[in-house]
């Protein structure tokens, strides 16, 4: 690890720095803030004995938390050193925001499986850095292996998720071999059993004198597990139904961050709220008004190519997943006609007063919409953690920016808000889910279900389609 | 409210009483460790004006949360006062346990609706009183309207659990009027809004210097929400699948507290876990040796009867909700042939079968979990309080403490049996399920006619197509 070196930022960086959504900045504010408050530090004891040996220390959390150390490579450092110190802090974030972006497309490029390895190993990694934060603070160091009912449950709580999507999606595939059908059928009761056995392994572990400090971990890891699985759940589900149900959230999300950054660094003045002094309105509205173009432009370029829009399918010839398919409604060209008022306007520069787009992109744009107005309270949310426990960052994986809960405080919430759209607002495109549950059923209630159908469809006039 | 009483017990108390689980006890033992550790209370503090005023005062939890109170009627305190103190207890607990059984059985007898109100205040009441301990233990009264946002919370998730089980099974009938046809079909993202509401509404009222005991109790209220409204979700279902569903895992889990309690009284010995001194081996094993025979005779005998067999579902024609149906298999009589070992004793005297119905298998298997990992809940329940220091997590209920002293073994007896049913148990009918698929475009209804014709003509069915 390399040796911790602060970037001390001059008083007027903190007038041009304003607009920056999802992360906290360094900045003589926030440190003053910082150590005025460190004096009556947060303390929690339970008459441990980490408590009776620490007894009126300071607690620095930020010493125990790797956070705010520059991890950069030597070699970058010597040729960054002969820029001055603030400008040395831009060009790593700026190496680093490519670097990042590179590795999303190549992942995208790989494909469906691919996404779903590396969600898996990002929500790992925020899941690791909520919890040592969880143990930071609560100082419960005497037991050590305290720790590994964490991870048994982010394990066991894996299992349930990752499985209930394998249980949909590959269902049928995995119906073959006589394990993996056993492992299908019970798959609720199996991960009910695994949580019964943290359950019952965490009341057997409570020690005397520790039980608040076990009680409040206990949460910690629940809360954890409830921000960061659920929401890879979500985006394992939104992966399915078609790539650019994920990308275009979560570009969205990157794009609203960068351009509310850019344009309060521009015009930025009225501050928009006491929780991040730094942000502004002037950036909250501009990065919502580009996100929606920017956005909008992004989802018609997508559109174009099959290998985004269609849902992701196992094909069971092939032995692996595919994105074929005959495209749905929402992603063929159609021509909507522009509101009066544009269109005389429009008319006048002689175009045509016709926009010919998908209709996805409408929805992108309520997308765009939630990300812009919703999307930062995320961020906000993550900054007034950080300054609740008087943390930096959440930890140091990516130099210049942070954790990694650093970088995906804002995309958790847009995760959920997809899912819940598509399944509320679009008709799932195929019914292939609805049949692999139909074939759980015993096969005198699939007849039933044949009969009744058949009497339906043949009443609807659907006859000669039998 | 009653003026506090605190009932002295003597210390040869504590050796007979062992064994109870589900709840703490106040003892001698107890006493002591509460007193030595309240010296160095849970101090969370955030500089916030409530510390400022409390720096170095002992913060006992005990006087915050309503726990320990008597809240016995007068009248009856007159007739009881000729008893000495430690009987005083027992009658009231044992009144109260029998009040509260006829009321459950009174509710059973008013239906599944009554039954749903039921859980709902059970739920408030219990989700109160775990918002109350947060608000004891972080102390953050200088914000008094930041309660609310628990209570909404409270009301957004029960909109959306509550919400899912009526558009499950009402539906086609709520579909006919227009508000709720809209709210049926756009219920998730309605719930979902609610919840996003909340949560900005959170953001905006972070106040300075109390940010983390915000974030605490934020936390809090989503563990609190997280064990009760998923509960009650749970427990509705098992509702709906039948009244026996519902009564059979309830029954158990107190039979095994009270059994558990009894056997430990009469010969506890063994020390079962340091967390509850009082309970013993012997109650442990005892008490569920007892649930299993108890358990597997309340089956029995409730099998007999349509009304708690079977699904409950909304009679369109009657307007409100029928159990009548025809039996499934589970329901009906059949006999088993005793194991080699047992008909031996058994052709002495009786036939070497017995004739029951197979839900008493399953019964068989509750009781084993109500009895193995149902005390789990309770010890859980214990340690919790022992880690706030607090007696009880309320006094709602005199004797016995709050409402979750009472409900705390329940919750996760409700979500093994609905885990249970979705795993093992065959969905007697399959009209739900039929439902749900009228639901879908004709289209899509096509094309699983086909694959479906196909998948059964594979098996072996021959299916006729009617020109």
């Amino acid at each position: 690890m390399d040796v911790r070196r602060r970037i001390p930022v001059e008083p007027q960086d903190v007038k041009n720095d304003p607009g920056q959504i999802s992360e906290i900045d360094t900045d003589q504010d926030d440190r003053v803030a910082l150590d005025s408050d460190a004096a009556q530090d947060m303390e929690i004891r339970d008459e441990s004995e980490d408590d009776k040996s620490r007894k009126g220390a300071k607690t620095d959390l930020s010493k125990t938390i790797p956070s705010g150390t520059n991890k950069v490579p030597d070699f970058l450092q010597v040729y960054l050193s002969v820029l001055p110190l603030r400008w040395q802090n831009w060009v790593i974030r700026g190496i680093f925001t490519l670097l990042m972006s590179l590795f999303f497309a190549f992942v995208v490029y790989l494909g469906p499986l691919a996404l779903m390895i590396t969600t898996l190993c990002v929500q790992v990694k925020c899941f690791a850095e909520i919890i040592n934060i969880g143990y930071a603070v609560y100082r419960i160091h005497s037991l050590p292996w305290f720790r590994s009912l964490s991870w048994y449950f982010l394990i066991a709580s894996n299992y349930f998720f990752y499985g209930e999507n394998l249980v949909d999606y590959f269902g049928i595939a995995a119906n073959r071999t006589e394990l993996l059908r056993v492992l299908v059928k019970y798959h609720r009761f199996i991960s009910f059993s695994l949580y019964i056995v943290g359950f019952v392994w965490f009341v057997l572990s409570l020690v005397k004198k520790y039980y608040m400090k076990q009680f409040s971990l206990f949460a910690w890891t629940h809360i954890a597990l409830l921000i960061v699985v659920t929401q890879s759940y979500f985006i394992i589900q939104n992966i399915f139904e078609g790539l650019i149900w994920f990308i275009v959230p979560v570009s969205m999300i990157i794009i609203n961050d960068v351009c509310a950054y850019m344009v309060g660094f521009f015009i930025g003045r009225t501050p928009l709220i006491k929780l991040s002094p730094k942000k502004t309105w002037e950036g909250y509205i501009g990065g919502g008004f580009f996100t929606i173009i920017f956005g909008c432009l992004m989802s018609h370029f997508l559109c174009r190519y099959d290998y985004f829009v269609c849902p992701v399918a196992f094909d069971e010839d092939l032995g692996r997943m595919s994105m074929a398919c005959e495209r749905s409604h929402l992603f063929r060209l159609e021509d909507y006609a522009l509101p009066s008022f544009l269109s005389g306007i429009v008319k006048m520069l002689s175009l045509y007063p016709v926009i010919r787009t998908y209709p996805f992109v409408i929805h992108s744009f309520y997308f765009a919409l939630f990300s812009s107005i919703i999307g930062p309270f995320g961020g906000l949310f993550a900054s007034g953690f950080k300054r609740a426990f008087k943390i930096k960052d959440f930890g140091d994986v990516i130099p210049g920016h942070g954790g990694i809960m650093d970088r995906f405080d804002c995309q958790y919430l847009m995760a959920t808000f997809v899912k819940v759209y598509i399944s509320s607002f679009i008709r799932s495109p195929s019914p292939q889910h609805f049949y692999s549950q139909l074939l759980k059923l015993p096969t005198e209630h699939q007849l039933v279900i044949y009969k009744a159908l058949q009497e339906s469809l043949e009443r609807g006039g659907y006859g000669e389609y039998l």
